[in-house]
């Protein structure tokens, strides 16, 4: 399923959302975020960040309101569309343990491709194992020593190099992060962020980028707090 | 990097667990195919008890009743056939060879048979297999035995031994033929049929042993024979327990069946071996089916073990399943890797069954046949087999369905994040 380039990269209007048997999580009446901007999104944990990502990849339906990611409604989606919209179009990185452990690093980052034939499809050159390798020097990870290690071996801030170049192969239209540089120290974070940033902005991906730590926000075009969109009070 | 390499892949990474439940597939594999290997093995091995012989003839009674007294030393003969009716049979044109019969003595627990050397000539089990001498030769003198390898290697006896035979079957008997010693002539090599467990004499020797018994005591002192003048006297007996015909051709046996039960001097029965054995199966037959019942369990107890193990495994594994769900993987991406990793283990263990079966098989080869008379052939995978094999393997699928039903239950739930 390809996306409508001209449409807003996330559209989110009269969002409502609860766990089962809880109260409501989320009650957002308006989110947009344009196509190749760079957003934070803060807000203290249990405030319902996870939630919200977990609206906006269609992994949960919204009890009301509508979603378009990349112009796509994803509310008439069958799940199994929903899985494969998602998995053509956003790219995750999580806080940690991102990767498989019993899969090598290249492995992977290649990983993605095996369910979506798009990404594949969008890989310039159509060499997937060369662009994983670009991918993962660009963001750090250059050295041969490195690739051939298992991936329970490496650093923590390692492991999430792995994975935001696995996010990054094939050029999803949305990168979501979630709290990725909380196991890293100072230094790291930006670090990490910046070769993040740099590598969205050249293939041109939206970064939705969530933390409960504002230090990080002055580096993006725009920082959202999620206690100002979110009706709901905890 | 396909489905069923990355359904591999994780499985190598819990391999300690995965060979766990491979191994406990593979052993009851094992099982039921060994269970089953030597249930075909039993069952050829019965049918194979006697075979080139056409026609058993005794008394009428029952025809399982007549095989086992004839064939396998069991029970006892209702009545005897007289000399007379014998020799008119034997005489008949179409008749190539007989082997009389004759029962009602024992030694130390084995039936002792009285017959001729034409029993050694004509007598054939497992398919063409004759009886073989491990040493000695058939009896040449009146008071010659020849003895199965199972009395032989049970009571410790060699060439030339003496031996006295009990009046009677009983285990321990004290009406003794002590009179008339027998001399070991020849000890046969192992059947695996009740040949090994008969001591052989003649039939003139039957009669010398009985010759001063009346109505099964022994006469009194002054009317004994002794073994020496026993053997100027006519040795042809008044009867024999049971005689096997061989006809000199096959298409002449159910004529011949039909004559002898026709047959108005006498009450006599023919029946055909291979039938009443057949017959004979289907009663003990119930024995090696509920062992495999038995076994059919142990193979389902094995499945489970592997259904326990994969569902097990599922709570450490929501992460991985997380992530692939994040990738895009759909629900048939889970279904199939769950589903693949049962496929795996349950083809692993069944190969790794069949491997030790067979490698128990070839071990104990030597052993079962020495041992038991029991000639298994290993031989290929048989078509029956091969089916339940494949049950076996698309059970552990089905099964396997379970777990990736709750898989993919378990995704959807924990959303992109698990609390672990």
């Amino acid at each position: 399923m390809q996306a409508d380039l001209d449409k807003p990269a996330i559209e989110a209007r009269d969002l409502r959302y609860a766990w089962p048997d809880k109260p409501l999580t989320i009650d957002i009446p308006q989110l947009d975020i344009a196509r190749g901007e760079r957003v934070f999104l803060k807000g203290p944990s249990g405030s319902g960040k996870s939630t919200l990502l977990g609206l906006l990849g269609g992994v949960l339906t919204p009890q009301s309101g509508s979603v378009r990611v990349l112009g796509t409604d994803l509310a008439p989606l069958s799940g199994a569309a929903r899985d494969r919209f998602r998995g053509d179009n956003i790219g995750f990185i999580f806080q940690m343990f991102n990767l498989l452990p019993y899969l090598g690093v290249l492995e992977n980052v290649l990983l993605p491709l095996q369910f979506s034939a798009a990404r594949a499809a969008r890989i310039a050159g159509g060499d997937p194992s060369s662009e994983a390798r670009r991918l993962l020097a660009a963001i750090g990870l250059g050295s041969d020593d490195l690739l051939q290690r298992p991936v329970t071996e490496l650093s923590i801030g390692q492991q999430q190099r792995v994975a935001a170049a696995r996010a990054l192969l094939g050029s999803p239209g949305i990168i979501v992060a979630d709290e990725p540089t909380s196991a890293l120290d100072h230094d790291a974070r930006e670090n990490f962020l910046s070769l993040l940033m740099s590598e969205c902005r050249s293939q041109g991906s939206t970064l939705l980028f969530v933390s409960h730590d504002t230090s990080l926000g002055y580096l993006f075009d725009r920082t959202l707090s999620l206690s100002d969109i979110n009706q709901v009070r905890s | 990097m396909n489905t069923l390499s990355l359904a591999w892949r994780s499985l190598r990474n819990r391999r300690s667990t995965a060979l766990l439940t491979i191994s406990a597939i593979a052993i009851s594999v094992a099982l039921l195919l060994g269970v089953e290997k030597m249930r075909t093995a039993a069952r050829e091995g019965f049918a194979n008890t006697v075979s080139g012989v056409d026609l058993i003839v005794g008394a009428r009674s029952g025809q399982l009743n007549l095989l086992l007294y004839s064939v396998f030393r069991v029970g006892d003969a209702t009545a005897n056939v007289s000399w007379d009716s014998y020799q008119k049979i034997a005489r008949h044109p179409d008749v190539a060879w007989t082997i009389p019969i004759s029962l009602g003595d024992s030694h130390r627990g084995f039936r002792v048979m009285g017959t001729n050397d034409s029993y050694f000539e004509h007598y054939r089990y497992a398919g063409d297999r004759r009886m073989n001498f491990t040493v000695g030769e058939p009896f040449d003198d009146l008071y010659d035995a020849v003895i199965g390898a199972d009395v032989a290697r049970q009571l410790g006896y060699q060439l030339g031994d003496p031996i006295v035979i009990a009046h009677g079957v009983g285990n321990v008997s004290f009406a003794k033929h002590d009179d008339k010693p027998f001399r070991i002539a020849g000890i046969l090599a192992k059947t695996g049929t009740p040949i090994d467990r008969t001591v052989h004499v003649s039939l003139e020797a039957i009669t010398a042993i009985h010759l001063d018994w009346q109505s099964g005591a022994r006469a009194l002192p002054g009317a004994q024979v002794s073994a020496d003048e026993a053997r100027g006297q006519d040795l042809t007996p008044e009867s024999i327990t049971a005689f096997m015909v061989g006809m000199e051709s096959k298409v002449m046996t159910f004529t011949m069946q039909r004559a002898i039960n026709d047959y108005r001097q006498e009450a006599l029965m023919a029946i055909i071996p291979g039938v009443a054995l057949s017959q004979l199966w289907n009663l003990v037959g119930i024995a090696d089916t509920a062992l495999m019942i038995v076994a059919a369990f142990v193979v389902l107890a094995g499945l489970l073990g592997m259904l326990t193990a994969i569902l097990t495994s599922l709570n450490e594994r929501r992460r991985e399943m997380a992530i692939l769900r994040s990738l895009g993987a759909r629900p048939k991406h889970i279904f199939t890797l769950l589903i693949t990793e049962a496929g795996i283990l349950a083809s692993a263990g069944v190969a790794a069954g069949v491997a030790l079966t067979y490698g128990l098989l070839l071990a104990a080869q030597p052993l079962l046949e020495r041992r038991f008379g029991i000639f298994l052939q290993p031989g290929g995978l048989t078509g029956y087999d091969a089916l339940i094999l494949s049950a076996i393997i698309v059970a552990a699928l089905l099964m396997g369905a379970y777990p990736a039903w709750r898989a993919y239950r378990h995704t959807l739930s924990d959303g992109l994040t698990i609390r672990v």
